[in-house]
C-alpha cells in the first residue's frame, strides 16, 4: 500500500486524534466496564476494586456472567460488597449482545441500583467473559477496562481486536505466573503498547498486590475527570 | 408496513427482547422441546394463544385508551412472571422509542403507564392495527425461536423455515386482532395457554434455585 493512500475515514484506533468517546457524562453513577476473556481475572479485579474503593466511593456492581449467581456469590463470599449492591443480568445466552448491541438489560440493572442507592457514584459492569472482539457500548459505560492474563498466552496482545486496541485501560493480569507458563512479559507489554498507541497498560498480580492499587488509582482518576467534565 | 413496524420487528432493535425466550428455556429444560418438530409445535401453540392475546391488544392500542388497556391486559395475564416480562420488554422499547420516535402520543402512553405492556407500546408506536398485530405476532414466535437456536444449537435454516411456514397462522392472528381494533377494552377476548403460564412461573422459580439464562 502506498504511503499516500488515505481512507476518507480513519479507522486506526491508536491514532491520537481518534474520538474514543465523547465526555458527556449523564446524571447518575459513573459506569466502568470490565471485559476480557473467561478466566482472565475480571471478577478478582472487580473484588479488588471494591476493597480498594468501597470505603471512599459509593459503588455497586453489575455482573453478566453466564452462570449469573457465580460472580455475585464470589463477591459476597469475599465480603467486599453487600448483596444488595450486586445485580446479576440474564443475558439470554448472549453476553456480548447484552453489553454492546442491546444494552437494555444492563441499563435496567444500573437503574435499579441507582434507585436503591441514591447518590451512587460508581457502577462496575463486569462482562460475561469475552473473546477479543468484544467491547462495551459507549451507551452503557463511560470507560472500559479490558483484562487479559499471562497464562492465556503472551500472543494475546499482538492479536489485537477492539478489546485490546480500544479499551481505555488494558490490564495484563497474573504476572506472577509468567515464569511458570513460559510467557514473556516483556513481549506482552511491548506488543500491548504497540497495538494501543498512547492508551495505558497496567501489568499486575493480585497475589502480590491484592488491592490492585494501580488500577484503583486509574479508576479514581477517571471519576475525577468525568465528575469535572459533567 | 411502515419503517417503525419493520424496526420493531427486527431482532436487532435494541429494546431488550433478546433476553426473553417466552417460556422456551423452561420447555427445553423439561425436554418438552428438543428438536425442530417439537419447536414448531411450541411456536404454533404460543402464536395462537399468547400471540393472539398480544396481537389483539396491540391492534386495540392503536386507538389509544392506554390506561384501560393496561388494566385489561393485566387481568388477562394470570402469571406474575409473564406480566413482569411483558412490562420489562415494554419499558425497554420505551427507552429506545423516547430517542427514536418522540411524540405526544408516546408521552401520553408513558404518563398513563410508565412501564407499558409490550403489545400496548407497539400499538402506540405503529399506529396501524394490522401492522401492530403482525409485529407482536411475529415477536411471539421469533423470541422462542432464537432461544431454541441458542440453547439447543438447532440448525438456523431449519428454524428460519419454521417461521416462514407460520405465515398463514400469523396472518390469521393479525386479521382476527385487527377486527378488535375498535372493541371496548373490557370486551376484548382473552385467549390463554395455562401451559405457558405454568412454564413462566416455573422458570421464575428455577432461576432463584439454580440458573436460567433468559429472563423469561
Amino acid at each position: 500500500m502506498s504511503a499516500d493512500h488515505v481512507h476518507p475515514v480513519n479507522f486506526d484506533p491508536t491514532d491520537p486524534g481518534h474520538d474514543h468517546h465523547a465526555d458527556h457524562h449523564h446524571h447518575g453513577a459513573i459506569r466502568i466496564g470490565i471485559g476480557g476473556p473467561v478466566g482472565s481475572g475480571k471478577t478478582a479485579l472487580t473484588a479488588a476494586l471494591c476493597r480498594a474503593l468501597g470505603d471512599s466511593v459509593n459503588l455497586a456492581v453489575v455482573t453478566n456472567d453466564i452462570y449469573t449467581t457465580e460472580d455475585a456469590d464470589f463477591l459476597r463470599k469475599t465480603g467486599v460488597l453487600d448483596v444488595e449492591r450486586i445485580e446479576a443480568v440474564q443475558t439470554g445466552a448472549c453476553p456480548h449482545t447484552a453489553i454492546r448491541d442491546d444494552i437494555t438489560a444492563n441499563l435496567d440493572a444500573v437503574e435499579r441500583l441507582e434507585h436503591r442507592f441514591p447518590g451512587l457514584e460508581l457502577v462496575l459492569i463486569e462482562s460475561g467473559g469475552d473473546n477479543l472482539t468484544a467491547v462495551f457500548s459507549r451507551g452503557l459505560v463511560e470507560r472500559q477496562i479490558f483484562v487479559v492474563d499471562v497464562a492465556g498466552g503472551d500472543k494475546v496482545p499482538r492479536k489485537g481486536g477492539p478489546g485490546v486496541t480500544t479499551a481505555d485501560l488494558l490490564v495484563i493480569n497474573k504476572t506472577d505466573l509468567a515464569p511458570m507458563v513460559g510467557a514473556d512479559l516483556g513481549v506482552m507489554t511491548a506488543d500491548a503498547h504497540r497495538m494501543r498507541g498512547d492508551l495505558p497498560v497496567i501489568s499486575q498480580s493480585l497475589v502480590e498486590t491484592p488491592d490492585a492499587p494501580a488500577v484503583a488509582e486509574w479508576v479514581r482518576a477517571q471519576i475525577r475527570a468525568l465528575t469535572t467534565a459533567g | 408496513m411502515d419503517l417503525a413496524a419493520l424496526m420493531l420487528a427486527d431482532s436487532r432493535f435494541p429494546g431488550g427482547g433478546h433476553v426473553h425466550s417466552g417460556g422456551l428455556e423452561e420447555a427445553v429444560a423439561r425436554k418438552l422441546v428438543t428438536d425442530l418438530p417439537s419447536l414448531q409445535c411450541f411456536l404454533v401453540g404460543r402464536l395462537r394463544t399468547a400471540g393472539l392475546l398480544n396481537a389483539v391488544f396491540a391492534a386495540a392500542a392503536t386507538r389509544g385508551r392506554f390506561a384501560e388497556l393496561d388494566v385489561e391486559l393485566d387481568v388477562r395475564t394470570p402469571s406474575p412472571a409473564q406480566r413482569a416480562a411483558s412490562r420489562m420488554q415494554g419499558r425497554g422499547i420505551a427507552r429506545a422509542a423516547r430517542k427514536a420516535w418522540p411524540s405526544d402520543r408516546l408521552s401520553d402512553l408513558l404518563k398513563a403507564t410508565p412501564e407499558p405492556h409490550h403489545p400496548i407500546i407497539v400499538g402506540a408506536l405503529v399506529g396501524d392495527p394490522r401492522a401492530a398485530a403482525q409485529v407482536v405476532a411475529y415477536h411471539a414466535v421469533t423470541g422462542p425461536a432464537t432461544g431454541a437456536i441458542r440453547l439447543l444449537g438447532l440448525d438456523p435454516f431449519g428454524v428460519n423455515a419454521i417461521i416462514a411456514n407460520l405465515q398463514v397462522d400469523m396472518e390469521t392472528v393479525a386479521a382476527q386482532a385487527e377486527q378488535h381494533a375498535n372493541t371496548a377494552p373490557a370486551d376484548l377476548p382473552a385467549p390463554s395457554a395455562p401451559g405457558l403460564d405454568l412454564l413462566a412461573e416455573a422458570h421464575d422459580r428455577h432461576h432463584r434455585e439454580e440458573v436460567r439464562l433468559f429472563v423469561s
